[in-house]
């Protein structure tokens, strides 16, 4: 497969009669469509674009694009042949040393399911109980999912770095124990291994399962143990849902089966809004703190005791000012463990 | 010396006096690279009283005296080089008072670091002093003597400026009082008379030994918080330093270059630690550095680095476990470093000198430094790790070491609490008026050469 450009579909796009990319853009605002369809055509084209510059890169026109033609991708794709970083380049340059494979793995026999925890391995206490019985964790930089360059204008660091991850991944767990499933805690390396592989024609030799599809499973095969928690509570979906939005439908399966309220709110769903990570990595953190407030106020307003995360790096964001104002920061997976009782 | 011995005893009680060979071993030497000198005697005095005594016998014998805190210098200051006895003032611990109106506290001289904190959180948490990245045994006095600076100096300056006063044991026996004190019940300033204080400070005890002083305090803030600048170029880093410390908001500024881990390596950190009262004036200063930079941030050649509010906490520990952490890298409990002070327009210059000289003697090595005040200068420090048990480690750290004095010092730098080598060195490059001068308040003070001696001298 090529590896060398994006999915992307120009006239598709050209024929487009609504933008929604640009026009339900949450962080850019554009004076008509018209300007909208100028400003696509001319990212489409390769030549500079004001929205190259004032992209948050929320991955939300990923999911608004009525057509599936990866506007996001194309997007981060234009920024780095322009070499419009949006984030100074010492930030980008030292976390692609932090997060570069590093060589420490070892072949280890596992067994299913296999709980990719990816570059999260301080969260593997939250594999546990009857959830997960027998699950096998793997976790490490040398199978980092790389998702996170899209947020730093380095499709070249995703092209180069993904195959390896997903060959690690088989050749160090997954191929010596006959396995072809692998269960992804978080969203992004759903998105890695499904949206992007196929716009990227990165070949993803084994089954990816999104958590909350391996949740929701699990459930009906424990649905005596739930202790429903019968409490209101706000979701944070994360920009990587953006990629997968399909997945949205079945978190909330799984909140209807543990008795989770996930009350309307402004900003969930289409209009999630960032948790201010990027942002501030963008050195943009009078607008991360905006986007906060109205994050954090929205989930009060609908009285929600809980602020659930399905991103790691979101919790770590936004946990402790949601705990600050009166909210439990807990993972999906805790809560659903917690409704287990355990 | 039975002699000796006996009048130790009835001055301190026989508990407090040692001539025991195993403790004066541990007396002899301190983590650093200098050989052990190990005393005759080891005294601990629990009064200025009984210092003034001690002080008086050594003087009427000629009996050299070694004034001691927390022994962590690292540079062998507290080595009886000739000799004598050292005066361990860890009995002299009292927290003599705290004046919340006027921000400062009295303190013994024995007084660390650990106890000072601890205090005044249960007592005071609305206070704080300004601590070093030593560790909580460190004893104020021994700080301040060796203009040391810590986690409010570039609100206030090196630890001596804060100082507002000292009671001091001539070698002589006389005791007398520095600052207002000298004149009121009140320890508030060393102003408006003439600053004795200087007759003690940065002479490595060769002067007298201080029995008590007070220092500032400062507001102890709710709400803290730290921001961590990385550029990829030591030429940018006197700009963003002047840059930062415009803003005047800062409480510390640490610069940081280390080859582990590896993904730090060829960058330069400046952590930026401040305080507020609030959430909202907390903002209002992060906003104000952030601004302060933004012209560089805007060119994309240093940014601040996003890290999430837990993840922030190993950044704002006080003292930072991370020099210590680092002080065991070689295991074997062997830790020096050469803290330069020196101008901050020379941070490249200092930074080169020090990476080529880590691998010219192939010694694990940290960088970083600490401003002092509002960018009026910089404590840049090459520390060095090593094994106390391997030779080999420790002679290519001592080499690393010297070489890195005379860096220092060729860079227009001079040597912070240097070592009885450096002192020479830097002796021999000082205004000759100004090094008689000392030999003659030496002389003044103490005319049979009793304290430290091998310290200071050409």
């Amino acid at each position: 497969m090529d590896t060398t450009t994006i999915a992307f579909d120009p006239a598709l796009c050209a024929a487009c009669d609504t933008v929604d990319c640009l026009m339900k853009c949450q962080h850019i605002f554009f004076s008509d469509i018209d300007e909208a369809r100028q400003e696509k055509q001319k990212i489409n084209e390769g030549r500079e674009s004001r929205v190259l510059h004032e992209c948050l890169t929320c991955y939300a026109c990923q999911e608004y694009c009525p057509n599936g033609n990866n506007p996001f991708f194309l997007l981060v794709e234009r920024q780095e042949q322009l070499g419009l970083l949006p984030a100074p380049r010492p930030i980008i340059a030292e976390q692609l040393k932090m997060m570069a494979p590093k060589g420490r793995i070892a072949k280890t026999a596992v067994s299913p399911p296999v709980v990719n925890m990816c570059a999260f391995p301080m969260l593997t206490g939250s594999i546990r109980g009857r959830l997960f019985e027998g699950a096998s964790v793997i976790s490490g930089t040398d199978i980092f999912c790389n998702i996170m360059w899209l947020h730093f204008a380095k499709n070249s660091v995703i092209r180069e770095r993904v195959p390896m991850a997903i060959d690690n991944i088989m050749s160090f767990f997954l191929k010596d124990s006959n396995i072809d499933e692998l269960v992804c805690f978080h969203d992004e390396c759903y998105g890695a291994y499904t949206t992007l592989a196929k716009a990227y024609g990165i070949d993803v030799p084994f089954r990816p399962v999104h958590l909350f599809e391996y949740i929701n499973r699990r459930l009906d095969d424990m649905a005596d143990a739930i202790k429903p928690i019968n409490q209101v509570i706000a979701y944070q979906r994360p920009c990587s849902n953006r990629l997968v939005p399909e997945t949205d439908a079945v978190l909330d399966e799984i909140f209807k089966k543990i008795g989770a309220i996930r009350a309307p709110r402004k900003y969930d769903r289409q209009n999630a809004l960032c948790c201010g990570g990027v942002p501030r990595a963008h050195q943009r953190d009078e607008y991360a703190d905006e986007l906060l407030e109205k994050n954090i106020q929205d989930m009060l307003d609908i009285k929600a005791v809980y602020c659930v995360f399905n991103c790691p790096f979101c919790m770590a964001t936004m946990g402790q000012e949601v705990a600050e104002r009166g909210l439990m920061p807990i993972l999906v997976s805790d809560l659903v463990l917690a409704a287990l009782g355990e | 010396m039975s002699n000796l011995a006996q009048r130790l005893r009835e001055i301190v009680g026989d508990a407090f006096v040692s001539f025991e060979p195993e403790e004066l071993y541990l007396y002899s030497m301190d983590q650093g690279t200098m050989p052990p000198a190990a005393p005759d005697a080891v005294v601990m005095p629990k009064t200025t009283e009984e210092v003034a005594k001690i002080a008086q016998l050594a003087n009427e014998l000629k009996v050299p005296l070694v004034p001691m805190g927390g022994g962590l210098v690292l540079s062998g200051l507290t080595r009886a080089l000739k000799g004598g006895i050292i005066v361990d003032m860890k009995r002299m611990d009292r927290i003599v008072e705290v004046n919340p109106a006027s921000r400062y506290t009295v303190v013994e001289a024995g007084v660390t670091q650990g106890k000072l904190k601890a205090y005044l959180a249960k007592h005071h948490p609305e206070l704080k002093h300004s601590m070093p990245d030593a560790p909580p045994a460190a004893t104020i006095a021994g700080n301040i003597c060796i203009h040391g600076s810590g986690h409010l100096s570039v609100l206030a300056g090196f630890h001596s400026d804060m100082l507002t006063g000292m009671e001091v044991v001539l070698p002589t026996g006389e005791i007398i009082r520095t600052g207002s004190c000298s004149v009121s019940p009140q320890w508030f300033a060393k102003a408006p008379l003439p600053d004795l204080s200087g007759l003690f400070l940065g002479w490595s005890g060769t002067t007298g030994i201080i029995t008590r002083l007070g220092i500032r305090l400062f507001p102890n803030y709710r709400f803290n918080d730290v921001l961590v600048y990385v550029c990829e170029k030591a030429e940018l880093m006197p700009k963003i330093i002047s840059m930062l410390t415009s803003t005047q908001v800062a409480e510390d500024m640490t610069p940081w270059m280390v080859p582990k881990p590896e993904w730090a390596k060829g960058f330069f950190h400046i952590n930026v630690a401040f305080g507020a009262h609030s959430k909202k004036e907390l903002i209002f200063k992060r906003n104000l550095l952030q601004e302060s930079v933004r012209q560089i941030t805007d060119t994309k050649a240093a940014g601040f680095l996003p890290i999430p509010p837990v993840q922030k906490e190993r950044f704002m520990k006080i003292p930072s476990p991370d020099l210590a952490r680092f002080a065991d890298a070689r295991k074997g409990g062997g830790f020096e470093y050469v803290g330069a002070i020196m101008a901050i327009e020379r941070f490249a210059e200092a930074y080169n000198a020090g990476i080529e000289i880590a691998e010219k003697h192939r010694v694990t090595y940290s960088l970083g430094a600490r401003i002092i005040g509002a960018g009026h200068a910089m404590m840049f420090f090459f520390a060095y790790a090593f094994n106390r048990a391997d030779k080999e480690d420790v002679r290519r750290a001592a080499q690393a070491l010297e070489d890195t004095n005379r860096a220092c010092l060729d860079m227009g730098g001079i040597p912070w609490k240097a070592e009885m080598p450096a002192q020479k060195e830097i002796l021999k490059r000082m205004d000759p008026g100004a090094a008689a001068l000392m030999d003659r308040l030496r002389d003044l003070l103490d005319p049979n050469r009793i304290m430290n001696p091998g310290n200071w001298e050409a």
